[in-house]
């Protein structure tokens, strides 16, 4: 039982299961990232649950040989939270959509936020709904054209991050399906954060929303598309860096600027600080095409955990109380005998 | 102990009392003060807190009146009594909603000062009922209570509005003297709540001896005397007071500790279901973890997510939150996890009579879900029965790997009776074992006897699986589509509920023959009312019997055939008909039904008069 366990590799984490996503689904490419990452956490398979709702990505647990619950659409983030309330030392992660997680599950996801119950929850957003056919999702852009939507989508789509951060998510984050190196670094991150951590994983639906990130994910446009975050560097993007972005303190609002084109230098850069909260939240409305879409960890700062809180202050009641005792329960309050 | 008093003027076996007044007038508190002078003084009793569902209603309202009726006797008491003997009425729409309740010649103590004109208009009064005579069939006591509360508190220096509030401690007072009432454990329970403002606990003590000493020294009109009941000749043991909310708590952390489980309990407010949560709240030395979630289906998400980790999951609710866990406890029902679901019924449907009684989850409870998901049934017949009926439940829920409803109600919980206090240790433990054994695991294997799936908990190495809602693989617990397959689960699930009924005990008869001319077959809260009737109906010779059924689902094996052995079947329910439904298309029995649906408990006389119907249509 005690010798040292050899090391678990990307095969350990795959199931027998044959993956049933479409063909270019985005799916795979999170799914191959994330049995490469397990075996790297230095968490014992058997102590790794995934838990999900329902829809394309709420398939991910049957994919991955830990411990797995596929449960009802939108609920996952409560049934995880019942399973770190019983067991906090399971490493518990969440994986839903853009409708399980945000339209029927959205309740829970603001509740599971606020409360930072200690999970790992991924968000694959690809702003549809795919398992039931296309229609549009709480995150379609105005305008999409899907079944349920033959002249065009009319509301307006909620924007994820800012949803998690003004429920008071102490870490969220955002990254991109085929970009391995992007989206592990920023899963060990959210894994290494305690408390509730949030990404919003941008995925592409190659059958029912083909393309919407394109400017994003492609390689060839991804540099002017996406800014890259990491605290305490400065907000550059662009080939060779050469643009910025740029606090316009007059309209409390960001510009996008170009390295040294009217005396601008690097030093007029806003840097990122992850604690910001004012400046996570500017970050996270920034849409293409005027701005880059930042990607990486726009805000995270730890605070209480809800079910370590839970349990301390269970000792601090056994230590005024001792201990249990059944019997002795029944017997308090006003008694009388009968003889 | 069976001690008669010595002569007593008003010697009477039982007694009903019921105060009333607004919902701010402190009729609960009241009524629980004195319940608990009655319990110490040796008498059997059962009550019935009957309270609005507002909070604070306008003063003086007729819908914002809050009553509590105690029942207490020398004999085995098991309901809270149909006519009212005594009632206290602190305004006058505590009188004009109550009045058809009391016996002719009854007791009325009435605040003399709150039947202002104001008051007497609202409550729809165009005279003053204590001086136009319209009461002369009873016996009246008019006070001017608030003006006495007032001057007694005086020295305290509590604001008008804190002496006034004094005036349900006087009539308590009074109510003692009348009963022969010890004010000790009122006085020194006023002591405890009151640490930090001892002035509210002096001028509240004050006001209780105030009425006490007005009892022993007003010239009270003629036939008002001390009340002597004797005290009940009971089985000897310790005694305390439970409600069915408290005895649930209980039973729930017993059920943890005979299963070796610890409990998580997620659940959501509302009434009359809350006190659940509050109680468990409170037993953080138990392992026992609570959860108020936000909303009814995570809270019945987090029991399920908690279960699959290896604790015992428990939700609570009312019939609507029921309604809206039904999907989650669809997906326990599927990948076959261990689940308590309790249900404090209430008035329906919607949000209904959300303080009143009803049996009208019974359908919901064994039926109400997609699929074909049928479950166990357990139902609570008093206060008491509430912790041996949490036992059963959570050992059939775990024994099974299944979701099991237990049925309580709004009278059940919030009622109070004498609980002759269970030796915990006498208990049949039926701890779980989870599977750690790797080799040839699969998640779908059964136990062969009960054919409940394994139970292995995240954290066991080598057992790494999955489960879900999709319908899994016989063998493997894969997914499956397959046609056969579905049909194979959906019958070894069946098989699995249905195999119950060979594990719970036979249908036993509560009172009478196991045959004869009529049963009277009941379920839940009825038990006290269909009881006493039966009782009184027997006394008067008649051949009936009263069934009381526990397990609502499976029933129990031999319900069938013992039933075949009346002429009449007779089922009593606070609902349209539900059990007697189940109970005609189960066993082909042509069973008679008699509904009440006021949110009112039944009443001892309307039990005996139906028996009396049937039996005079069999001659």
């Amino acid at each position: 039982m005690n010798a040292p366990r050899a090391k678990l590799t990307l095969k350990d984490y795959e199931t027998n299961q044959e993956v049933r996503w479409c063909p270019g689904c985005g799916d795979y490419a999170i799914l191959k990232t994330i049995q490469k990452l397990l075996p790297e956490l230095g968490v014992p398979r058997e102590n790794t649950v995934f838990v999900s709702g329902i829809g394309c990505s709420s398939r991910f647990p049957y994919y991955i040989e830990t411990y797995g619950f596929h449960t009802i659409h939108g609920r996952a983030p409560a049934v995880a939270t019942g399973i770190k309330l019983a067991n906090p030392e399971l490493d518990v992660w969440v994986v839903t959509g853009d409708g399980d997680g945000l339209s029927i599950g959205g309740n829970h996801m603001v509740h599971v936020l606020r409360k930072n119950v200690d999970l790992n929850i991924l968000l694959f957003n690809n702003e549809i709904y795919g398992l039931t056919k296309g229609q549009y999702s709480p995150t379609s852009k105005v305008g999409t054209r899907s079944p349920s939507t033959p002249d065009g989508s009319i509301e307006l789509p909620l924007a994820p991050c800012s949803l998690a951060l003004g429920s008071g998510a102490r870490f969220v984050a955002r990254s991109i399906d085929t970009d391995m190196e992007h989206l592990t670094s920023i899963l060990t991150a959210a894994h290494q954060h305690r408390g509730a951590s949030f990404v919003e994983i941008l995925q592409n639906c190659p059958v029912y929303n083909e393309g919407i990130f394109e400017e994003v994910r492609n390689k060839k446009t991804a540099a002017d598309n996406r800014l890259v975050l990491i605290d305490g560097q400065p907000m550059t993007f662009g080939r060779d860096s050469s643009k910025g972005l740029r606090l316009n303190n007059k309209r409390l609002s960001l510009e996008v600027v170009n390295l040294g084109e009217q005396g601008v230098t690097e030093a007029d850069l806003l840097v990122h600080d992850e604690t910001n909260k004012v400046m996570a939240q500017t970050l996270m409305d920034l849409r293409a095409p005027e701005f880059p879409v930042p990607v990486g960890v726009i805000y995270q700062k730890p605070a209480a955990v809800y079910v370590t809180d839970i349990y301390s202050q269970r000792i601090k009641v056994r230590e005024s109380k001792g201990p249990a005792d059944l019997n002795e329960l029944l017997r308090t309050g006003h008694t009388w005998m009968v003889e | 102990m069976s001690v008669v008093e010595e002569n007593p003027v008003n010697k009477m076996t039982a007694v009903v009392v019921r105060f009333a007044g607004d919902s701010g007038d402190g009729m609960q508190l009241t009524g629980n003060n004195f319940t608990e002078a009655t319990a110490i003084y040796g008498n059997d009793l059962a009550t019935f807190p009957d309270f609005p569902a507002e909070i604070r209603a306008p003063a003086g309202a007729t819908f914002g009146v809050s009553a509590f009726q105690i029942y207490f006797g020398s004999e085995d008491v098991t309901t809270a009594g149909d006519d009212v003997d005594v009632l206290v009425a602190m305004n006058p729409a505590a009188l004009i909603t109550n009045l058809k309740e009391l016996v002719p010649g009854g007791l009325i103590i009435a605040d003399s000062d709150a039947f202002t004109d104001k008051n007497l208009a609202r409550a729809g009064y165009a005279e003053n009922p204590l001086e136009d005579g319209s009461l002369d069939a009873y016996r009246l006591i008019s006070i001017d209570v608030t003006k006495r509360v007032i001057d007694t508190v005086k020295p305290y220096g509590l604001t008008h509005k804190f002496a006034v509030r004094c005036k349900n401690m006087w009539t308590l007072g009074l109510t003692m003297w009348l009963f022969d009432r010890s004010r000790d454990v009122a006085i020194e329970g006023l002591r405890t709540k009151f640490t930090r403002s001892p002035e509210i606990a002096e001028a509240n003590i004050a006001a209780i001896n105030a009425g006490h000493a007005y009892g022993e020294t007003a010239e009270l009109p003629t036939g008002v005397e001390v009340y002597k009941i004797p005290r009940v000749t009971a089985k000897p043991g310790l005694y305390r007071n439970t409600t069915g909310t408290e005895a649930l708590a209980y039973g729930i952390l017993a059920g943890g500790l005979l299963s070796e489980l610890p409990i998580v309990f997620a659940s959501y407010p509302i009434t009359p279901a809350s006190g659940l949560l509050h109680s468990l709240a409170q037993q953080k030395q138990f392992e026992v973890i609570t959860l108020q979630a936000e909303d009814e289906i995570a809270a019945v998400c987090s029991a399920i997510g908690a279960s699959f980790a290896g604790s015992l999951g428990v939700t609570s609710s009312s019939g609507p939150g029921i309604s809206l866990k039904a999907e989650a406890i669809s997906l326990a029902f599927a990948a076959e996890l261990p689940l308590l679901v309790v249900n404090t019924q209430r008035g329906g449907p919607s949000t209904g009579l959300p303080t009143k009684t009803e049996q009208s989850d019974l359908n919901q409870s064994i039926f109400g879900r997609h699929g074909d998901t049928i479950l166990p049934v357990i139902a609570a017949s008093d206060p008491v029965d509430c912790f041996d009926a949490a036992i059963e439940a959570i050992r059939i829920a775990t024994q099974y790997r299944t979701p099991v409803i237990l049925l309580s109600d709004g009278y059940i919980a919030n009622a109070s009776e004498p609980w002759h206090v269970p030796d915990f240790d006498s208990y049949e433990p039926f701890p779980v074992r989870f599977t750690e054994e790797t080799e040839g695991f699969s998640p779908a294997k059964r136990d062969p006897k009960t054919l409940a799936r394994v139970w292995a908990k995240p954290g066991t190495p080598g057992l790494e699986h999955r489960i879900g809602g999709i319908e899994k693989d016989y063998e493997t617990g894969e997914i499956s589509y397959d046609a056969e397959n579905h049909q194979k689960m959906t019958e070894i699930r069946k098989a699995k509920i249905d195999g119950i009924s060979n594990d719970i005990p036979k249908q036993e008869v509560a009172l009478g023959n196991d045959y004869g001319d009529l049963a009277v077959v009941g379920w839940g809260s009825t038990f006290g009312a269909i009881h006493q009737g039966v009782k009184r109906s027997r006394m008067d010779g008649l051949d009936v019997s009263h069934i009381h059924i526990r397990h609502m689902w499976p029933l129990p094996g031999n319900l069938g055939e013992l039933l075949s052995g009346y002429k009449v079947v007779l089922i009593p329910e606070m609902n349209t008909g539900q059990l007697v439904d189940i109970i005609r298309s189960r066993y082909l029995i042509d069973a008679q039904s008699l509904t009440k649906i006021s949110g009112q408990p039944f009443k001892i006389k309307e039990i005996d008069a139906a028996i009396r119907a049937q039996l005079g249509n069999i001659k």
